[in-house]
């Protein structure tokens, strides 16, 4: 046993060549398209697959994020697709028989002003009747579930309450990736790493294919799940997307005793932490304002964060900053995500996701899997058009990210 | 007292002073220069920690920041969890103790204070070792701003460590005379104890100086304990040296294994012999010296064990003088003992596997050297790439980069003369800038070192039970993680091909380590075990920071009241003389309302209100923002921003306006006065103004930079005082008696300069309340005064100071939304019943185009309503949802809207909420129901205007 | 933290600028006449591409001006600034 906590499947998938073609070609090997590529096996019997990863499996914003799954999300159609999602994690380890240390420990989300008041409790009324469980959640009910955060009146900004989602929770995204792999593999579905998309074969109006740095790929269809990449993949095949990358920084601590029993999250000072199994503190810094694939923020931002953090966690002073990193997120004018067709035939779209990617991904791989196989958007990915930016039916989530973007 | 394992007179320790400290419960005694490492080493104690996973005794491994295996608590002065022993400097009264493999962090505040200085250079040096001191030499006599930053007290770097003599001079001397030179250049700033930890874009690196910790309990009070330097350099030199990487073989994790370099440095730094009885275990020339140096101090060397079969000469040479044994051709197979090594066992050893017999030998130490990695952190964080050298089994770096280049041991260099070479011609400018004459500083001499012998690239030693069936041992490759070579090879095994992939997979490299000592050995590990090249498999990346940094050292001052600055009106101190309970709004701290002694929340703001709406109230609305707007053009922009018509105002008029993003969603509203032919002023909502002077800033500047506007913020220029209620007219004109108030001299939406109380003023009347209603605008130093004549002056008609609840409240009992409040960035100016404030006769103002897309046209858009719950008691809580009917169905329940304001009303002696309702205006006399906790309360929805509604109030 | 040459004040840290997205996004000359979808593209619709890119910058904190710059989105690397209302400027593709 080593310090995973986890034994580990004694196999994880073959490492095998790209075959001459597919009925899918999933492009991106993080959590969204390994599960977009499970349940196209598993629920649509569709196997001959392939995933592309240009790196190494779940190495992009898999690897990078700070794993908080929750679904108490403000909008109807929010709410659906995330609850969804949840609902399959509450189930995930079974499904996959792999241990993803998925734990349901909750989430706070803390008000520090007189409108946040007013817009937590109204999601939280919202939740309930969507079926998603919310609590609103007074200051020393806060402490109750999190004694170290700091609900003393005297701070710059009081914690004024909380909504809470006592179903929420983490999980280990690497074994979350890993898990969806390993099944997917198990279909006959091919894993195929270190292999990079350069260009999308578009015939007549209809994808049927894709160049890489293996060589060209056929493909019936052809399902983007590139998160902060998705842009430029899109571009290959002549679209243009609301979408903007950013870099959006993540970090942990040094490995501490058991301190932080829950997960919290604050908008107004810009702070969501948990503690892991292991005993590190993992956080979420703030996304940098200015586009950029580079994969590294500015230090300001992990600066401010920090201050951020001690307002809230006062007992964090001498805890260490052991590791720094950063993601590419794609985010979207209403920070919701794009799930479905695209002018080209054949050719799918799921991205845009922002900051909020992992939580969804086993919701999203399943409904994605039913847009490819049927060529219709699932019911819970039917309101994440495209076509939204133009007719305005727009799903307005800004107040749900963590982040201000 | 000399403890046991101290040499008297040894070391650059000072050992006529002692310092008491507590180790794991027991009392030990140290020195001036000591770390903890060295103190407990020199008490003869090498377990310091357990590991986590196996619980199994764990010693220090090294000498310095490399460290994985030391971690210590400091429990006093103050907790502070996960410290390398061997970079913690001793001072009297630490408290430590040795944790399995997690820290604990204190439950009382930090009482230190941190902060952060900005620094700019032409050069910056990160390290003082020989190749930084002469790179920074070098700079420093060309003239250059020179910032020279090194982890230690101490500058020298490896020269601390070894016997090795400079000039003519011991290490630590010359060292120690250089940083004399450099410190009386008026241009170079040297920073000792101070860590570059990261390399970030445009070249700038972070620095953490630790200022007092080695102070202890001494530490000044009013001296910062950390301080992040912020550094900007035109150019970098990055000379950070090497570090020695740990041998890896079957239980290779107990106390008593110590890097080899790590022993002499404990030797010749600290004055320490880490053992009485040493087994070296090398794989290159490095550890020869250590061999040398321990016997020559004392230490009986009973074996090197040298995995090569040609050993070097002259080291060959120098054991035999000494009667070590040399065990050529052999490696360490394993390791006896618990707390503490007592005996290794070798064995002969050639292409890869093991051969013959095992022999044991007894030790209390054993030194191992695997060769070296150097520390080329910082290139890395600076995109530089690394390359693989199969001779030294490490990764170097590849060049220069445009402003950086590395030096000395980090850049490969391998002997101490090649180190003072290297770093000599460092300062230089690379080739493509270089200057005519090159900057350099001379080489000094140093002593003739023999020949090197290739050294072997050794990533793991078999485990004989592979050959001998016996029971396997760990053989660690990540000490705090406890991760073995086998967990790598369980990962390779399960179809893992990229070094990131079993770095997660086995957690090496993810703790203190991040991969120091530890990365390359994992990557060889897979490279053997998947028969790939190392080369091309790589190693996982480096990410800042180099070494851990505490959260509060990056937080640095801004905490507190510093985390976000508190804006506070002229009038402030008033309102907290006066019993105000205050808000946040954005920055700024707003009265929210004037509780009486013993008066609860909601009876001061019924009280509040009725003063408003029966006699008069004054409220501060200075925080309102304001913008004038100056220019032949200020019309025209106006227009082009507001959904309204502006440009028709006329001088000394006033109007309410919106304004939408091109979503034609509302982004705020005010009102603006036309002071001049050319001149507007504008308000905006409290929490709004910056973000709507950017926005118009934004539109002048990038779109209509040919419209003669300027833009100004004057939101603190003003203290801004509305009068409110029916007696507001005889209290305006009890100040202000040269001003006629009459209604037909004054209508609403104008406004007037006129002296109040003797102040110059201008008054605007406008009414956000539906009372006849002035704001008073008068310069912000004159607002106190204005605001103590006006309560002097109310005095007699009950004046009655109101906040922000009770303006909420007067404005909800007219329908008047709050932009933030009654709007999500969803909502349309006609969602709002603002319809009217939006100008047909525009051809195009910002958001007119989006009013047309198809979601805008819908018949059930949200619209604002009125809400009368059918119990006239019970206050909505603002944010409940509204549903069609009595009985809640299974969920997912159909919304039909929300609560955005909800209130009691003095006037309408009853509860009434707003909301925003699908179709609303169409449901105007419908009931809705709002889920609660406690059940189902049905509303009734009515038009937003519940007060007035034919507005005769306003006019008084 | 980028240094950003602010084209009138000289070399100044990131955390003084506001980001403004892509530059050379002219507001319609005759929004009204535009279909929805043209609408949309121009009120949602920005290009993001990896490598050099046109964006615009306030120096909020400093002479509150807005310029241009063609920045590298892949390395972060400002390739040049220009005043607003200037062409963008031919940057060697690195």
């Amino acid at each position: 046993m080593t310090l995973a906590d986890v034994e580990h499947p004694d196999f994880l998938w073959r490492n095998p060549d790209p075959a001459s073609g597919y009925d899918v070609v999933v492009v991106g090997g993080g959590g969204h398209g390994l599960a977009t590529a499970y349940y196209l096996a598993r629920n649509h019997g569709i196997r001959r697959v392939a995933v592309l990863e240009k790196g190494w499996l779940a190495g992009g914003n898999m690897a990078r994020n700070t794993t908080i799954i929750r679904s108490n999300y403000l909008w109807d159609e929010s709410a659906a697709i995330y609850e969804h999602a949840l609902k399959l994690w509450e189930g995930l380890e079974q499904d996959l028989g792999y241990p993803l240390l998925f734990s349901q420990r909750g989430v706070l989300n803390l008000a520090h002003t007189l409108q946040d008041v007013r817009e937590s409790r109204r999601r939280v009324y919202a939740n309930r009747l969507n079926g998603v469980d919310a609590e609103w959640l007074e200051p020393e009910q806060v402490a109750e579930v999190c004694p170290i955060v700091d609900i003393s009146p005297d701070v710059r900004h009081p914690v004024l309450g909380a909504t809470y989602q006592p179903r929420a929770g983490i999980a280990k995204h690497d074994y979350v990736a890993w898990g969806f792999a390993r099944r997917a593999d198990e279909y006959g579905i091919d894993l195929i790493q270190d292999c990079e998309v350069t260009g999308l074969d578009i015939r007549a109006g209809r994808v049927v294919g894709v160049n890489t740095t293996r060589g060209r790929i056929a493909a019936g269809k052809v399902a983007l799940a590139a998160a902060g990449h998705t842009s430029v993949l899109a571009a290959m095949a002549g679209l243009r997307l609301p979408l903007q990358s950013h870099p959006l920084q993540a970090l942990v601590s040094d490995l501490l005793e058991p301190v932080h029993p829950t997960v919290v999250m604050s908008n107004a000072v810009h702070v969501y932490v948990s503690q892991a199994h292991k005993g590190e503190l993992v956080m979420g810094a703030g996304i940098d304002s200015q586009n950029g694939y580079g994969q590294r923020g500015s230090f300001h931002i992990i600066e401010r964060q920090m201050a951020a953090a001690l307002e809230l966690f006062p007992v964090f002073a001498r805890a260490h900053l052991l590791r720094s990193w950063a993601g590419i997120v794609d985010t979207t004018p209403d920070a919701s995500p794009i799930v479905g067709l695209t002018p080209v035939a054949g050719l799918y779209l799921n991205c845009g996701w922002g900051t909020g990617g992992f939580k969804a991904t086993p919701g999203v791989g399943w409904c994605f899997a039913h847009t490819v196989a049927n060529d219709e958007p699932h019911p819970y990915n039917a309101p994440f058009t495209l076509d939204r930016f133009t007719t305005g039916a727009l799903v307005d989530e800004h107040g749900a990210a963590a982040v201000a973007h | 007292m000399t403890a046991p394992f101290r040499l008297p007179g040894r070391g650059l320790v000072d050992q006529g002073t002692d310092l008491e400290f507590s180790f794991d419960g027991r009392r030990y005694t140290g020195h001036p220069g000591d770390t903890l490492a060295s103190a407990l080493l020199a008490n003869g104690v090498h377990r310091v920690a357990t590991g986590i996973a196996y619980r199994r005794p764990r010693g220090i491994m090294s000498a310095g920041v490399e460290e994985p295996s030391a971690l210590v608590q400091i429990e006093e002065p103050f907790p502070e969890p996960m410290l390398q022993a061997t970079t913690v400097e001793l001072y009297a009264g630490l408290v430590a103790r040795g944790p399995a493999g997690r820290g604990r962090l204190a439950t009382a505040a930090d009482p230190a204070r941190y902060d952060a200085v900005h620094a700019h250079c032409d050069l910056l040096v990160v390290g003082a070792g020989p190749a930084g001191l002469l790179a920074a030499l070098a700079g420093a006599r060309d003239g250059q701003r020179v910032v020279l930053v090194d982890d230690q007290p101490r500058p020298g770097g490896s020269l601390l460590g070894t016997a090795e003599r400079v000039d003519g001079l011991p290490g630590p001397e010359w060292a120690a005379g250089v940083v004399a030179e450099l410190a009386a250049l008026p241009d170079v700033r040297v920073l000792s104890r101070t860590t570059a930890f990261g390399h970030y874009d445009d070249d700038f690196v972070l620095a953490l100086e630790r200022r007092t910790d080695h102070l202890g309990f001494d530490a000044p009070a009013g001296t910062s304990r950390q301080r992040v330097w912020r550094l900007r350099a035109r150019r970098t030199v990055v000379a950070t040296g090497a570090h020695e990487r740990p041998l890896v073989f079957p239980d290779n994790d107990r106390p008593g294994i110590m890097l080899a370099g790590a022993a002499r440095t404990y030797l010749h730094r600290y004055g320490v012999l880490t053992g009485r009885q040493a087994v070296v275990f090398t794989t290159d020339d490095s550890a020869y010296a250590a061999a040398t140096d321990l016997v020559d101090a004392g230490v009986t060397v009973a074996a090197v064990v040298d995995a090569r079969t040609t050993v070097p000469e002259a080291w060959a040479e120098q054991c035999a003088r000494r009667g070590i044994e040399i065990r050529a051709g052999e490696v360490v197979t394993g390791t006896s003992g618990s707390e503490r090594i007592t005996r290794a066992h070798t064995a002969p050893y050639a292409g890869g596997r093991l051969h013959g017999p095992r022999r044991g030998v007894d030790c209390d130490l054993l030194l191992v050297s695997g060769g070296w990695n150097p520390v080329a952190h910082l290139y890395s964080h600076a995109r530089g790439a690394l390359h693989y050298d199969p001779a030294r089994g490490a990764f170097l770096p590849t060049g220069d980069l445009p402003n950086l280049r590395v030096a000395g041991a980090a850049n490969g260099r391998a002997t101490l003369a090649d180190c003072l070479a290297d770093g000599a011609q460092a300062a230089d400018a690379p080739a493509s800038t270089r200057a005519s004459i090159p900057v350099s500083a001379p080489v000094p001499a140093t002593e003739p070192v023999p020949d090197q012998t290739p050294g072997l690239v050794l990533w793991s030693v078999p485990d004989p039970a592979e050959t001998d069936g016996g029971e396997p041992r760990p053989r660690f490759v990540d000490l705090q993680r406890d991760a073995t070579v086998a967990d790598v090879l369980r990962a390779t095994g399960a179809g893992l091909r990229s070094v990131e992939h079993v770095k997660r997979y086995t957690t090496i490299g993810t703790a203190h380590d991040q991969g120091r000592t530890s990365g390359v050995i994992a990557s060889g590990i897979v490279a053997d075990a998947l028969g790939a090249d190392i080369a091309t498999l790589g190693t996982t990346t480096f990410r800042p920071p180099y070494t851990p940094v505490a959260f509060a050292a990056l937080a640095g001052r801004d905490r507190g009241a510093l985390f976000d600055p508190v804006r506070v009106t002229p009038l402030h101190a008033w309102h907290t003389a006066h019993g105000a309970e205050f808000e946040n709004v954005g920055q700024w701290k707003r009265p929210r309302c004037y509780p009486r002694p013993g008066e609860s929340m909601d009876r001061a703001v019924l009280r509040e209100c009725r003063a408003a709406r029966e006699g008069v109230a004054l409220m501060d609305g200075s925080t309102l923002g304001k913008v004038s707007v100056q220019g032949p053009d200020a019309g025209e922009l106006l227009d082009r921003l507001y959904t309204n018509l502006i440009s028709t105002l006329k001088p000394g008029a006033a109007r309410y306006g919106v304004m939408c993003g091109v979503d034609g969603m509302v982004l705020d509203d005010g009102t603006v006065i036309r002071v001049a032919e050319e001149e507007f002023l504008l308000t905006t909502t409290t929490g709004n103004a910056a973000k709507i002077l950017d926005w118009m800033e934004e539109w002048l500047q990038t779109e209509w930079p040919h419209l003669r506007v300027t833009l100004t913020s004057v939101t603190d220029h003003w203290v801004t005082v509305p009068l409110v209620g029916p007696d507001s007219r005889a209290v305006l004109a009890a100040v202000a008696p040269d001003l006629d108030v009459a209604n037909a001299a004054f209508p609403f939406m104008t406004w007037r300069d006129a002296t109040v109380a003797g102040i110059p003023a201008r008054i605007c009347r406008i009414s956000f309340s539906g009372e006849l209603a002035y704001e008073v605008n008068v310069r912000g130093w004159e607002g106190p005064r204005l605001w103590e004549a006006l309560i002097a002056a109310g005095e007699p008609y009950g004046i009655t100071p109101y906040g922000t609840e009770t303006m909420h409240v007067l404005r909800a009992e007219k329908g008047y939304p709050i932009i933030g409040q009654d709007t999500d960035g969803t909502v349309t100016p006609q969602d709002l019943g603002l319809g009217w404030a939006v100008s047909r006769k525009k051809p195009d103002f910002i958001g007119k185009r989006s009013f047309t897309r198809a979601e805008n046209l819908r018949p059930d858009r949200k619209q604002l309503v009125g809400l009368l719950p059918e119990d006239p008691s019970l206050r909505l809580p603002e944010g409940a949802q509204l549903i069609a009917t009595a009985a809640v169905p299974a969920p997912p329940v159909p919304m039909l809207g929300h609560v955005t304001s909800s209130y009691r009303s003095a006037a309408l002696g009853r509860t009434f909420a707003l909301a925003l309702v699908k179709a609303g205006r169409e449901r105007i006399g419908d009931t809705l129901y709002a889920p609660l906790e406690e059940g189902v309360h049905p509303v009734r929805i009515t038009d937003p205007v519940l007060y007035d509604k034919e507005g005769t109030r306003r006019d008084g | 933290m980028q240094l950003i040459p602010c084209p009138w004040c000289g070399p100044r840290e990131e955390a003084e600028y506001h980001y403004g997205g892509q530059a050379h996004i002219a507001y319609p000359d005759d929004p009204q006449g535009l279909t929805d979808q043209e609408w949309a593209q121009y009120v949602f619709f920005r290009d993001n591409p990896k490598g050099p890119f046109a964006e615009r910058w306030m120096h909020s904190a400093g002479c509150r001006r807005w310029f241009n710059a063609v920045r590298d989105t892949a390395t972060h690397r400002l390739l040049t600034v220009y005043r607003s209302g200037e062409p963008r400027p031919e940057v060697p593709t690195p």
